[in-house]
């Protein structure tokens, strides 16, 4: 959420629904779990002290901060089961970590809880051409998997921005994505398998090395699970044949709607592009001067359509989005004619959020889907709700998806652009859900959208997936309080929310 | 748009399309899913067992079938289908046969291509089902096209989960697991799935070779970037189906050789086989071979054990007719990291007895019961149909 040295707004970290036994009184109980922890554990590997513990207090959501009580790192599955099963016995509340690049808080760490850091177990245990796969630990990172790929001519497909520093551990707990999965898929897509740690302690495999699985698919339940139903230690993933050659083409519009009709054409003229990703006029208007794309800074929005495979599809492929983008009124055309200048092209979309992040103190990053038809509507109420919060705010967009990160920008140093900021958030989200989309499409639920959860799902729903953690973690001990609003945490929002029209801040002053 | 327009016009969205033209309106539809909520709530009261039925047409497929029959036919009908948006909203009791309609009037299609085993197939029973075609190699399973679905519990509690949009990750991917679920974890009422344009152009050729052979052609293959949307091995010949622009097929032609087969050829195999009508299944049939689906690695040498074989997803499909004991099957296939399910056997009492699927490790298995308990504490749903034991 926040960058650079902007000092933390200190937020209190949401409440909890899990055990909580206070270690924090009780010295003895506190030093017998720290030395059963430390025996299953090599020199090293355990971390208790304050400062130590203060890297792990927060994730990329940085607004929500916890101390936890312990750290531990475990370097290989072993370690790990006996760490989950020592914490399982003792109601010990556990949150895995891979790279603290989460956008929801969900790796946020519980006051009472033990942080499960799998950034040791960072190896590639195998990597086969012939059968397109890879073996590897839950801490490698996304794009060493690529890296390692590369000679083999394959890639890993799914793309995360953050691909440099997120593991495949984060990706597989979070289903995330990239701007190429419109084609290629998300992690869901592109996972065979997944080897996990119970919380009791106990080994289970997900999902096979071949393309299915006997019994339920648990697999696509572990996937997007945020480290809430077992511990990660192994993925198998797919591997993706590179191809030969790709192109993007750069259009831009004077008019966001007619940008919107344009990516719904590409889609209904039988397209499924490489990418489909779309910026509005403040979202170039912030990134052209860090990056130099060239992008057309009179445009009310620009769109980035991306073809690969032969030269000879591309070319094909190209010449109609370019017919369809033509229809559709666009007013400024380019192709990349060379891979580097494909990267520049590319380079503003990617750089959005430090781009956002030069031009405002503190920017929130949103993650809401809709129908992709919405889209122009959406921005409306986007432009709208700027007005009404007095807070700047940049748009890029998963196009192709229906998928919008919403960057809106604020001060913490200022009282109370803060909560005016994540207010704003909170009716984007349940804007989201009224064009009939969701509230998260790839950041998670985490602990920050723990209220918008009350809005998308009623009550038996909301009890319905408790039931399903309690198939896998009857304790609740796997990340509590995450994800998943108790009843009484919906009462309260509820309360909230009935006085929306007239609340939060009636006295904003309005640029 | 001027009508020489090549790019067809597929803006315009279809919605609430009566399924007949007899089809009650949408307030009756309510009272139906309720009528189906109270039915389940009686059941799981009374501790009967419900098995929920759509056309029926896979009875023949899992363990023994137990209970009442709560067929889902009435409940049918394409609820919204947009495709531009790439999503169809339909429910469950809409037959494949008029959702595949609806979809090839705008040059889309279901990527999975489930079977079709009789006009009667639902929609309904292909996600419960869980079975994907040839394309499977390609485009994906059942479950990777689950957007959202509409579900009754085994308490008869109506939740909707997922949705219309391509991605969502809020809550538990609750509708990817009722993928391949048996009418065991609930009944689905409605589901939402994506689908795709249907390729411009596509491709038969064929290969004469050996398994093995074939086995190392479509992996070393797959490694490139060519258009393979499905192979199979049979009878000493490799078939290969490219599909995307005509110049991606064509240049793929040009790298991989072989021997042309005609269009009209070409689309009755791949039809067959994705309907199981091939001279592979109905010759089993026939004799009454049992016939096992065996689910592997791609590249798994082929297996030591004797009967005729098909194999489809580019090594990862092998369909074995052999009258086996299930035992040596299972673990031929255990060893080689897969899975066998006994997919139809000449003596229904024989498959019965030893289950269809392959046995869980304890561990999972103990997940699946904890999981079929939560979403079906009575135990309402096809007991037995998926394990013995639950
Ligand atoms: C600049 C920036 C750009 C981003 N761009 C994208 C994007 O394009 N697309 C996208 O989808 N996301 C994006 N993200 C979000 C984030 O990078 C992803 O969610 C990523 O998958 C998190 O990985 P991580 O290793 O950092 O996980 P963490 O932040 O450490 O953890 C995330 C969640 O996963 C759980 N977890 C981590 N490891 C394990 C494990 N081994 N077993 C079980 N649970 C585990 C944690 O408990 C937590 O709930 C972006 C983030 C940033 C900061």
């Amino acid at each position: 959420m926040s960058h650079d040295n902007a000092p933390p707004p200190l937020r209190p970290a949401p409440d909890y629904a899990g055990a909580d036994r206070d270690f924090a009184r009780d010295a003895a109980a506190r030093a017998a779990l720290f030395a059963r922890l430390g025996a299953a554990l090599p020199e090293g590997s355990l971390m208790v002290e304050a400062e130590d513990l203060r890297p792990y207090e927060c994730d990329g959501l940085s607004a929500y901060r916890q101390v936890p009580m312990a750290v531990a790192l475990p370097a290989d599955e072993a370690q790990v089961a006996a760490v989950l099963a020592i914490c399982h016995e003792l109601e010990v509340p556990v949150v895995a970590r891979g790279a603290g690049t989460g956008l929801s808080g969900g790796a946020l760490p519980h006051a009472h809880g033990v942080v499960l850091s799998l950034a040791r177990m960072k190896q590639i245990l195998s990597m086969d051409a012939t059968s397109r796969t890879a073996v590897v630990q839950p801490g490698v990172r996304n794009l060493a998997i690529s890296e390692a790929a590369a000679s083999l001519g394959l890639y890993y497909a799914p793309d995360p921005s953050s691909q440099i520093a997120c593991t495949i551990g984060g990706n597989v707990a979070e289903n995330s994505g990239g701007v190429h999965c419109l084609k290629y898929g998300l992690t869901v897509h592109n996972v065979l398998k997944v080897r996990g740690v119970t919380i009791s302690g106990e080994v289970v495999e997900f999902g096979s090395a071949a393309l299915d699985a006997p019994g339920y698919d648990l697999l696509a339940l572990m996937i997007g699970s945020e480290g809430m139903l077992a511990v990660v230690t192994e993925v198998t993933v797919r591997l993706t044949p590179k191809p030969q050659l790709a192109q993007v083409v750069m259009a831009s519009f004077d008019d966001v709607n007619k940008a919107g009709d344009a990516v719904a054409a590409i889609i209904a003229a039988g397209i499924i592009p490489a990418g489909l990703e779309m910026m509005d006029k403040p979202a170039t208007l912030a990134v052209e001067p860090f990056v130099n794309a060239g992008y057309d800074l009179e445009a009310e929005a620009i769109l980035l359509c991306e073809s690969d495979g032969t030269p000879e599809e591309v070319a094909e492929e190209i010449a109609r989005v370019k017919t369809v983008l033509d229809r559709c009124g666009a007013r400024a055309m380019a192709v990349s004619r060379s891979e580097e200048e494909r990267l520049k092209f590319w380079a503003g979309r990617k750089a959005a959020f430090p781009a956002v992040g030069r031009i405002s103190p503190d920017y929130y990053c949103m993650d809401g889907t809709i129908p992709r038809k919405r889209l122009a509507e959406m921005l409306t109420a986007i432009a709208a709700l700027s007005q009404k919060y007095g807070l700047r705010c940049a748009n890029v967009f998963h196009a192709g998806d229906g998928n919008l990160h919403p960057l809106i920008m604020f001060d913490a140093n200022e009282p109370g652009e803060l909560e005016r900021a994540e207010a704003f958030g909170a009716e984007i989200l349940e804007k989201s859900v009224e064009f009939g989309g969701s509230i998260t499409g790839e950041h998670g639920v985490g602990a920050e959208k723990i209220n918008q959860m009350c809005v998308q799902f009623n009550r038996d729903e909301r009890d319905f997936f408790f039931a399903v953690k309690r198939a896998f973690d009857k304790r609740g001990l796997l990340n509590p309080g995450k994800a998943i609003p108790t009843l009484h945490r919906c009462a309260e929002y509820g309360r909230m929310r009935v006085s929306f029209g007239q609340m939060p801040f009636p006295d904003l002053p309005r640029f | 748009m001027p009508p020489t327009d090549p790019i067809p016009d597929t803006t315009m969205a279809i919605t609430a399309t009566p399924a007949t033209p007899s089809a009650p309106p949408s307030a009756a539809y309510d009272a139906i899913l309720e009528g189906f909520a109270a039915r389940i709530r009686q059941a799981a009261e009374a501790g009967t067992p419900l098995r929920i039925e759509g056309g029926g047409s896979k009875n023949f497929y899992g363990g023994p079938l137990h209970g009442e029959v709560l067929s889902t036919a009435a409940y049918r009908g394409v609820i919204a289908y947009e495709p531009t948006e790439l999503v169809i909203t339909a429910r469950a009791g809409t037959p494949l046969a008029e959702i595949e309609t609806v979809l090839a009037e705008r040059q889309q299609m279901l990527a999975f291509e489930p079977p079709r085993f009789s006009p009667t197939s639902t929609i309904g029973g292909v996600v419960a089902a869980g079975l994907s075609g040839p394309r499977r190699l390609q485009a994906g399973a059942v479950r990777d096209f689950v957007l959202g679905t509409r579900i009754i519990d085994g308490q008869g509690r109506i939740l909707t989960f997922g949705g219309q949009v391509m991605k969502n990750v809020a809550g538990y991917d609750v509708s990817r697991v009722m993928a391949g679920s048996l009418g065991t974890l609930g009944l689905i009422a409605e589901v939402s799935l994506k689908v795709l344009p249907v390729p411009v152009a596509e491709a038969t050729l064929r290969f004469a070779c050996d398994p093995a052979e074939g086995i190392v052609r479509v992996n070393r293959w797959g490694g490139q970037p060519l258009p393979i949307s499905a192979t199979a091995w049979h009878g000493g010949a490799l078939w290969v189906r490219l599909s995307g622009a005509e110049a991606a097929v064509a240049a793929a032609r040009a790298v991989l050789g072989g021997e042309a087969v005609d269009d009209g050829a070409g689309r009755a195999l791949w039809q067959a086989l994705r309907d199981q009508t091939h001279a592979f299944f109905a010759s089993a049939d026939a004799a009454g071979t049992p016939l096992w689906r065996l689910s592997v690695p791609s590249t798994a040498q082929p297996l030591d054990l004797p009967g005729e074989t098909l194999v489809e997803w580019g090594g990862a499909l092998r369909w074995l007719a052999a009258d086996l004991p299930a035992d040596k099957v299972r673990t031929t296939v255990l060893a080689a990291g897969g899975h066998a399910t006994l997919y139809r056997a000449g003596d229904e009492a024989k498959v019965r007895a030893g289950g269809a699927f392959q046995p869980l490790s304890p561990a999972m298995a103990a997940l699946n019961r904890n999981l079929k308990r939560e979403f079906d504490p009575k135990g309402v749903f096809g007991p037995g149909r998926l394990y013995p034991d639950f």
